[in-house]
């Protein structure tokens, strides 16, 4: 039994000789160390794994992705075919496909989420405002890889998804259309915009992201975890360093007795996102990228549903400002956030306007994103028709005219009891708001957002229209 | 003394050595990636059917082929385009309207019923002649220059057109 006690010191000691001949104990294992407020020992603990739960997503995204390029082939006329073969044909593909979808909705929500966390803590104040600041980077770089992402799926959503990509560049002042000519990297999406999308998604960003993310947890261990805001503790700059250097003292040491709870989380969610790809496996490819085919839908995928609905709502008059704008702004007012608001108060009960700041924009893209799934400003085109109820026990001319509302494409925007489109009002009983002569002259003349018919329905067509939207009382 | 010290010029020469080789590895680097701002703009004119193929009154869909697309471009050296013959002949022949909204680029579908051009993406909606009819839309469809030789429609190829460019 003396031997089996030996054969088990074995792998302790080779980590001893590892430790001291790599000199571990002087770098990682005192990074892993480093003392943090002695508070993240009870449950507000809990509210500090974000950050470590988005490095273990982002870790499976670069692992997948690795995985992915492997098989992908960025070139335009072989990419969604390589695409099927991953999603259907290859080894453990669709499921290896899938995680780095999802992960890539993980990342957006844990970002966000983390920052949202940072922001209602108030720990981008004063002394780690560059955390903040590259974090927001982060955030950025985020976003774009979402974005690069989509578009490498190269099916009918992600070619004209370039093109509106381009199109909301050229709105930029000045250099518009340059921007345009290298979103696409000629004068059209072509043979070049493909592997110019792919370089920028598995190179230039991932570059980015690794520098930053470098200098993020630079700036962690260095500026210190901060502590639980308390109310009525507000952050002073010329007497906090001292104040938190005390705290320390009697701090506890991050590893392993507060980082046993950022990785449980971590690994909750990237247990998740594994889970979710092995139930639904990889997202569906639309349409191969056909630019002939002018039968699309295209639509991005839902974190960004919310723009998307945006750019339809807005009054076309602010909309270049709105485009060029909006996000300037956001981003702008991302970065000023610690330069602006660097001491005072952090707990979130003595900064409504903190709370408004969270909440108002959380509202108002959540209920953007569901707009944007209903997209109820797209006429409905792929036809239908009209119920029973309302079309039975009508006269020639009034069924004519039924027939008329559903080949003339007003079925595509108007409703009648539940059956059509909702671009415009619903017509189930226009006529007791419209007698005769009103129809007639709104069909023929259009106006307040409806185009003109007078062009395209004779006037015997115009009747009988007219004659069948008299029946709806 | 206005002598520059041996560290002081040490350290210039340094960052002066450094600046100079990221420039001279820069540079070829940059104009590579910024090439396509410095390419000449396609247009040559690319056939799009036989005249007789258009019925006057009607709005088809046609595709024209980039004439020296890189050769994995695949599918997206195709454009759609909508034709829609107006006369027998003469200078209001035909329109020829790229499929793109005006709007942000989506491609536009004709609904022959209703005589109007519908937008998937965010409802822009365009009469025959490609005037807004309602929707986002800041200006008419985009409209391609095109000939009648023979009896061959040709049009003129263009780079992706931009409410700028107009």
């Amino acid at each position: 039994m003396r031997w089996l006690r030996a054969i088990g010191k074995i792998p302790g000691a080779i980590a001893t000789w590892l430790g001291e001949r790599f000199e571990l104990e002087d770098s990682v294992m005192a990074v892993l160390r480093h003392p943090v407020p002695r508070e993240l020992e009870r449950p507000v603990g809990w509210w500090y794994v974000l950050g470590s739960a988005t490095l273990g997503i982002f870790v499976m995204q670069v692992v997948t992705g690795v995985g992915l390029a492997m098989t992908y082939v960025p070139a335009p006329n072989s990419a969604y075919d390589s695409l099927q073969f991953i999603s259907h044909n290859a080894t453990l593909g669709g499921v290896v496909r899938g995680m780095h979808y999802f992960g890539a909705g993980a990342m957006v929500i844990l970002v966000l989420a983390h920052m949202t966390q940072v922001y209602l803590f108030g720990a981008f104040k004063f002394p780690r405002e560059a955390n903040w600041l590259t974090g927001s980077l982060l955030l950025l770089a985020t976003l774009a890889m979402a974005f690069t992402g989509q578009l490498l799926r190269w099916d009918q959503d992600a070619f004209w998804a370039i093109v509106v990509a381009a199109e909301q560049a050229a709105r930029a002042p000045v250099i518009g259309n340059w921007l345009a000519t290298l979103v696409v990297a000629g004068s059209n999406v072509g043979g070049a915009t493909l592997t110019r999308f792919y370089a920028t998604h598995v190179f230039l960003i991932p570059a980015a992201i690794f520098g930053l993310i470098g200098m993020h947890l630079y700036l962690v261990i260095k500026r210190g975890i901060s502590e639980p805001p308390v109310p009525g503790l507000p952050v002073d700059p010329p007497t906090y360093r001292s104040r938190y250097e005390k705290m320390l003292a009697r701090g506890i040491p991050f590893w392993p007795d507060a980082a046993w709870r950022d990785a449980t989380v971590a690994a909750a969610a990237v247990a998740i996102v594994v889970v979710l790809a092995a139930l639904f496996g990889a997202p569906q490819l639309g349409k191969p990228p056909d630019p002939t085919n002018v039968v699309a839908d295209p639509r991005p995928d839902w974190y960004f549903l919310g723009y998307f609905a945006i750019l339809a709502l807005i009054p076309p008059a602010t909309e270049s400002i709105v485009i060029i704008g909006l996000p300037l702004f956001a981003f702008v007012f991302l970065f000023l956030v610690p330069l602006l608001w660097p001491d005072g108060e952090r707990h979130w009960s003595r900064r409504p306007a903190a709370i408004a700041a969270v909440a108002l924009p959380l509202i108002a893209y959540a209920s953007l994103t569901v707009a944007g799934i209903a997209s109820p400003w797209v006429p409905k085109l792929q036809g239908g028709t009209l119920p029973a109820s309302v079309t039975q026990s009508l006269t020639a001319p009034e069924g004519r005219g039924a027939d008329l509302f559903v080949s003339k494409a007003c079925f595509a925007c108007h409703a009648i009891e539940g059956a059509g489109g909702s671009r415009g009002p619903d017509l189930s009983h226009v006529a007791s708001r419209l007698n005769r002569d009103q129809l007639t002259a709104r069909i023929a003349t259009g106006g307040g957002g409806m185009p003109a018919f007078a062009g395209s329905v004779t006037p015997s067509e115009l009747d009988d229209l007219t004659a069948f939207l008299l029946t709806r009382h | 003394m206005n002598e520059l010290s041996r560290r002081k010029f040490l350290s210039r020469l340094t960052v002066a050595l450094t600046a100079g080789i990221s420039g001279i590895v820069g540079l070829p680097i940059l104009g590579y990636l910024l090439a396509p701002l410095f390419s000449a703009p396609p247009d040559e004119l690319v056939p799009v059917g036989a005249i007789t193929d258009f019925p006057i009154g009607e709005t088809k869909l046609v595709s024209v082929r980039d004439p020296s697309p890189l050769a994995w471009a695949g599918q997206t050296a195709d454009t759609a385009l909508w034709v829609r013959r107006r006369e027998q002949s003469g200078p209001q022949m035909f329109q020829v309207f790229n499929v793109n909204c005006t709007h942000l680029g989506c491609p536009v579908n004709w609904q022959a019923g209703a005589k109007l051009f519908l937008c998937p993406c965010h409802g822009g909606v365009f009469y025959s002649d490609g005037t807004v009819a309602g929707g986002p839309p800041p200006r008419p469809l985009f409209e391609r220059e095109w000939q009648v030789s023979g009896d061959r429609l040709l049009v003129r190829q263009q780079p992706l057109p931009t409410v700028k460019q107009g």
